[in-house]
């Protein structure tokens, strides 16, 4: 039977077991388009943005753990997609991006719609493809999902020339990709490693987003356990750990509580999973855990001894790692080491001020969370929102957080939401947002409203870009530029006006009574309220300085 | 800063030549080179050709070799058309005899 290069590409995909795309149709990708609306087979998601395409479809990767995928056409198409990509990058999230090209005839004739998409591309991913005959996608396809879910997760990139979409191929017989084989454990390394903690005195766990992607949550809390490990969290593990296990000791870095800081200034030992040292989380390089040596566990070995050298250095899959060493991990009380922790704990807690009040920004969250159950899916955008909500949100399961963490991409929350909701239809999507943030991708608003998923948005609006404003404030001599906006954005008219429900904590005699109504509503709504733009998150690392150098908390 | 962001005397300075086996395809050249150039870490030389039937080729670089060559190196085997990469001391013939073409 012969098929066109479109209809092989939706065959392919079904074989991957892909039921969800997200996307934005153009010229160069139609083909592909035709062959979607004919196979009827993958439900496509019409974003209004194509950044909001590829942040929907990270959404549904980052809730469920399997790649997710995105389709664009060429030239504006593609250059739009670049961002949600280098976030998926910069995060570690599977994703196969899809996008249409010029013919192959035209490429480099500056056609219309047409840009190095291949090149584009390059930086952003982790491979990327420009398919040059329809009888090359089966293989193309195959190693995009197989590359984006092998070793350190990624996104892939598959351009397709539209003269490729139209070819006509014999079909072949398709089936799913098989991850690669994770790296083999050294023995010696991992018994190295066991003595180390065996013999440690002042030991700190700290994981990272790689304990998430590795379904290793449930071995890291038994090793915390089992060797008597209090545990730090960088922004994408949060959840690894229940925040209220007591060994927990919350996030660490930039906005982590003056006490976690403190823990790990007095550290003998680091243990460091799935986390690589990234700047927001150890400050200044050289003055993190000044006392402590590193046992580094990470899937990439170029992590290894990127920024802090490793006593003892293991490359593998997390999961596979942590199973070979907890048999020679000793159970250990470790109550004088406990005890101090406990004791800095409790003499530098993190401060919420305003907890009751639900409509000051620690208190929103807490209501916000005293109204859900740990199902419920909670993504961020960017911001003091996000850090408010990383503080103060009771994190107990993994992939209930879904943020941008390494590229910090402001519009990130909305979109991502939606993917969660698509991926996960039965929990509850709650999207905290600031109304910097919202703005950037507002509007993906109407595809909630068009596939009427259960997220709902908490505007904690200050009209401001609130974390450049508490920067300026604290770091440049209070010149606030281009931080504050000029006028009011009336958020609920513009929700109602996109098809949401909209709910204006600000003019509620009940706030409570109003939030958690909203709540519990089915489908998309704003919910709206004003936050004091003075309002700060702290403590803060200033940028640059070393972890113990906090201001405020 | 620290001392690896200062640019040395070139002359003066010590080098490598790495030897990899990439899959042979429009595109690998951009990926090696992109790799250096996007973390400012110089390429002094570069030589590419097919071998055997074509499916590979073999690229060699001329390198600085500074502490970020360990790292550069591990990035380099991370590339997906990047076989295996080897490392050789820059008195290595491969540009040695390349010199009198620049003279």
């Amino acid at each position: 039977m012969e098929m066109t290069g479109a209809q092989l590409l939706v065959r392919l995909l079904e074989a991957q077991g892909v039921d969800t795309i997200a996307g934005i149709p153009g010229g160069a990708a139609l083909p592909l388009y035709d062959a979607l609306a004919s196979a009827g087979t993958i439900r496509h998601v019409l974003a209004r943005h194509e950044q909001g395409a590829g942040f929907i479809a990270q959404g549904m990767a980052r809730a469920s753990g399997k790649p997710g995928v995105c389709l664009a056409s060429s030239g504006p198409g593609a250059t739009n997609l670049v961002t949600a990509i280098a976030d998926a990058k910069l995060d570690s999230i599977p994703l196969v991006c899809i996008t249409g090209q010029v013919p192959l005839s035209m490429i480099g004739t500056d056609a219309f719609q047409e840009v190095d998409t291949y090149g584009l591309s390059i930086p952003v991913t982790k491979h990327n493809y420009l398919v040059r005959r329809a009888e090359d996608l089966p293989q193309v396809v195959s190693d995009a999902f197989r590359i984006a879910q092998s070793g350190r997760p990624g996104p892939v990139w598959v351009d397709i020339p539209k003269d490729v979409q139209t070819q006509r191929v014999a079909a072949p017989t398709v089936s799913a990709c098989v991850p690669d084989q994770t790296p083999e454990v050294r023995e010696e390394a991992v018994l190295g490693a066991a003595e180390m903690i065996n013999r440690a005195e002042r030991p700190v766990l700290y994981l990272g987003g790689g304990v998430i992607a590795s379904g290793a949550s449930h071995l890291a809390t038994t090793l915390a356990e089992q060797a008597g490990l209090p545990t730090t969290m960088t922004l994408m593990a949060l959840g690894a750990m229940p925040v209220d296990h007591p060994l927990s000791i919350g996030m660490l870095g930039m906005h982590g509580a003056r006490y976690t800081n403190y823990v790990l200034q007095e550290a003998d030992l680091l243990i460091c999973v799935g986390a690589r040292f990234d700047d927001r989380a150890i400050g200044k390089a050289a003055q993190f855990c000044p006392e402590a040596k590193i046992i580094h566990i990470d899937i990439d070995a170029s992590e290894i001894d990127k920024i802090k050298t490793a006593h003892i250095g293991i490359q593998g899959d997390v999961t596979a790692v942590l199973e070979r060493l907890l048999p020679h991990v000793q159970v250990q009380l470790r109550k004088k080491w406990l005890s101090r922790v406990n004791s800095l704990r409790s003499s530098h807690p993190l401060q919420m001020p305003g907890l009751d009040d639900p409509r000051s920004h620690y208190g929103l969250v807490s209501a916000v969370a005293a109204c859900l159950d740990d199902e419920a899916i909670i993504t961020t955008d960017v911001g003091q929102h996000q850090m408010w909500v990383a503080q103060a949100y009771p994190f107990r399961r993994p992939r209930q957080w879904l943020t941008s963490g390494g590229l910090g991409t402001m519009g990130f929350g909305l979109p991502a939401a939606i993917g969660a909701a698509l991926a996960e239809p039965g929990r509850k999507v709650v999207c905290f947002s600031g109304d910097g943030s919202l703005q950037m991708n507002i509007q993906e608003m109407a595809t909630a409203a068009d596939e009427g998923v259960d997220v709902k948005i908490i505007l904690m609006n200050n009209q401001s870009l609130g974390l450049v404003h508490q920067q300026q404030d604290m770091f440049y001599g209070k010149r606030i530029f281009a931080a504050d906006y000029k006028r009011p954005t009336d958020f609920i008219r513009i929700a109602q006006g996109f098809g949401l429900d909209a709910v204006d904590l600000d003019r509620s005699a009940h706030p409570r009574a109003s939030l958690a109504e909203a709540l519990a509503s089915k489908g998309p709504t704003l919910i709206h309220c004003s936050i004091d733009v003075n309002q700060k998150v702290f403590p803060m690392v200033p940028p640059g300085a070393a972890n113990i150098e906090m201001i405020g908390g | 800063m620290n001392e690896l962001n200062v640019v040395p005397d070139a002359a003066s300075e010590k080098k490598a030549v790495l030897e990899l086996a990439v899959r042979n395809h429009p595109g690998v050249m951009t990926h090696v080179c992109g790799l250096f150039a996007r973390r400012a870490f110089n390429v002094e030389g570069i030589l590419c050709m097919p071998v055997g039937d074509g499916a590979e080729s073999r690229i060699w670089l001329l390198v600085h070799d500074d502490a970020r060559l360990a790292q550069m190196t591990l990035q380099v085997e991370k590339l997906e058309d990047v076989l295996n990469v080897r490392r050789h001391g820059a008195d290595h013939a491969v540009f040695e005899r390349l010199e009198a073409f620049f003279h």
